[in-house]
């Protein structure tokens, strides 16, 4: 059975519907990259996963017992709260220390547990919250945006990290990413929100499909893939815009990707 | 007895408001809800004036106004005013009304000085059982949702990840700051108590490597400052609160310049 799944799934009201008629389901192992434009819903959705955010309407279900690890957008710690990286990763529960020693090895910083939290550079830092994220053994491990902030090597060092992750422990992974380059290399299956779920199937297969050409172009596979969202183009079951919330107004359709 | 001298009880009562403000001040200091604590300690003096005319104990009357004043703030906050806008509004309303409020009680002579300044040296006996009983509530409410609080503090999503509402420890914070206000008032006064929360947690901050070993050092400074200030007011002839707060806001000073040479 699927790890977790939604099944019509809104959030928000009228014009401001941030979520509509969403479903998908995530399966024990896989790796999913959710893109989509800015305000497309796309921390909405990791919200209501975490349980962060109720739904007003649909139904998510998930594996009984199920252990979901949470990599947050970059974090802020307030500079006047000391605290060790191995009294963080020891939060909320007096975790063993051996649990917190070997989740920072499958992170990659194996020799950062008695450094300050506040001393850490972006890229140790994103590390440490994906081993907190790795303490419990998760099923199924959910990351918001989790490089912004890190440079381009920086970025691709920490989702071969999490490649490795998956090799290590098997866990499901749902990512969220604005990099669509490394959305084609790191996923079994892509999903495209915009409010709803324009497009979804494997690297492959969507790579193929007309809507997801319309959507980013055909330029993923280098460094600089250009985000391409054609507003007024044709529009089918799979992939059907309308009026749809979260849309920008109709704009030009080239951008870079963020 | 022991007790019997004044300069004792007072000195009880000072450690007692320092080790409940320890803990607390750390968080206030960590969450920046530094005017939080300040807006819900002026808002007290309304309470005390209503306690008074009510004639029910300052104590209850302290607790409930602040404890509403804060729940006003955390409701209100978001629905169109900034939180210090809010925080200004209501606990300023608070303090003008509570002083009006007070100047209408015709029937019974009050010292206000006594509450906005605080009147350590006249504690009395029964004082110092709710400064500790407070004390107590305070330190062992925190401690008991020590890890909870801090995991919510670092971050929301993180602690809603761990199966923590935010909102319920956000509460219980606001919980323990009205009962840390309503028993600082006999020591340091509605418009001190901020500096007792925050300051001795501020002296901390350079020497500390855990947030535990912060509130403690935080509890050792602030109890500290209660005794030499104590002293200090007597042997100099000082108002002994702002004594209190003088010592406290010294060792700021001394471990802000250490952290300087350090760096």
């Amino acid at each position: 059975m699927s790890l977790i799944a939604m099944q019509n799934i809104s959030v928000g009201y009228g014009a401001n519907m941030v979520l509509r008629n969403v479903s998908l389901a995530i399966e024990p192992g896989e790796i999913v990259t959710i893109v989509g434009p800015n305000g497309s819903g796309k921390t909405t959705l990791l919200r209501l996963l975490i349980g962060a955010a109720a739904p007003e309407s649909g139904r998510i279900t998930q594996k009984p017992g199920l252990r979901i690890g949470y990599v947050p957008q970059k974090l802020h710690i307030d500079p006047t709260l000391p605290i060790t990286v191995e009294r963080f990763l020891r939060l909320p529960g007096g975790t063993p220390r051996s649990a917190c020693a070997t989740a920072l090895e499958r992170a990659g910083v194996p020799d950062l547990s008695h450094r300050q939290m506040s001393a850490l550079s972006g890229g140790q830092f994103q590390r440490v919250l994906l081993a907190r994220a790795l303490i419990d053994e998760p099923e199924l491990l959910l990351l918001d945006e989790a490089t912004q902030g890190l440079d381009q090597p920086g970025s691709a060092a920490f989702y071969l990290q999490i490649e490795e992750v998956r090799q290590q422990t098997g866990c499901a992974i749902l990512m969220i990413s604005h990099e669509l380059h490394v959305v084609m290399a790191a996923s079994d299956r892509v999903i495209c929100l915009n409010g709803h779920v324009c497009c979804e199937g494997t690297p492959e297969i969507v790579s193929a499909a007309p809507e997801y050409r319309a959507l980013f172009g055909t330029g993923t596979g280098g460094a600089l893939a250009l985000y391409r969202h054609e507003h007024d183009h044709s529009h089918d079951e799979t992939c059907t815009h309308g009026d749809g919330p979260g849309h920008p107004p109709a704009d030009p359709h080239t951008r870079a990707a963020e | 007895m022991m007790l019997d001298d004044f300069m004792t009880r007072a000195a009880l009562a000072g450690v007692g408001v320092a080790l409940a403000a320890a803990p607390l001040g750390s968080f206030v200091v960590w969450r920046r809800m530094a005017y939080f604590g300040d807006a819900t300690a002026h808002a007290a003096i309304l309470g005390v004036a209503l306690a008074l005319a009510l004639q029910i104990s300052v104590f209850a009357g302290a607790v409930a106004v602040a404890l509403a004043m804060a729940l006003t703030v955390t409701v209100l906050t978001g629905r169109g005013y900034a939180m210090d806008t809010l925080l200004g509004v209501l606990a300023h309303s608070a303090l003008a009304f509570g002083l009006v409020a007070v100047s209408f009680l015709s029937g019974i002579r009050i010292d206000l000085m006594a509450y906005l300044f605080g009147d350590i040296l006249a504690v009395s006996r029964g004082d110092l059982a709710v400064i500790w009983g407070g004390a107590a509530l305070v330190v062992g409410l925190i401690a008991w949702r020590w890890s909870a609080l801090l995991t919510a503090t670092i971050s929301a999503e993180l602690a809603h990840a761990s199966g923590i509402d935010p909102k319920r420890e956000q509460l219980i914070l606001t919980l323990a700051l009205a009962i840390t206000v309503a028993v600082a008032i006999k020591v340091v006064g509605v418009l001190l108590i901020a500096a007792m929360l925050i300051i001795p947690a501020a002296a901390a901050r350079p020497l500390s490597r855990t947030p535990e070993h912060m509130a403690l050092t935080a509890a050792v400074i602030g109890s500290g400052s209660a005794v030499i200030g104590l002293q200090a007011a007597y042997a100099l002839d000082t108002p002994a609160g702002p004594s209190i707060v003088c010592v406290a806001a010294l060792v700021f000073l001394a471990t802000s310049i250490l952290q300087g040479l350090r760096s």
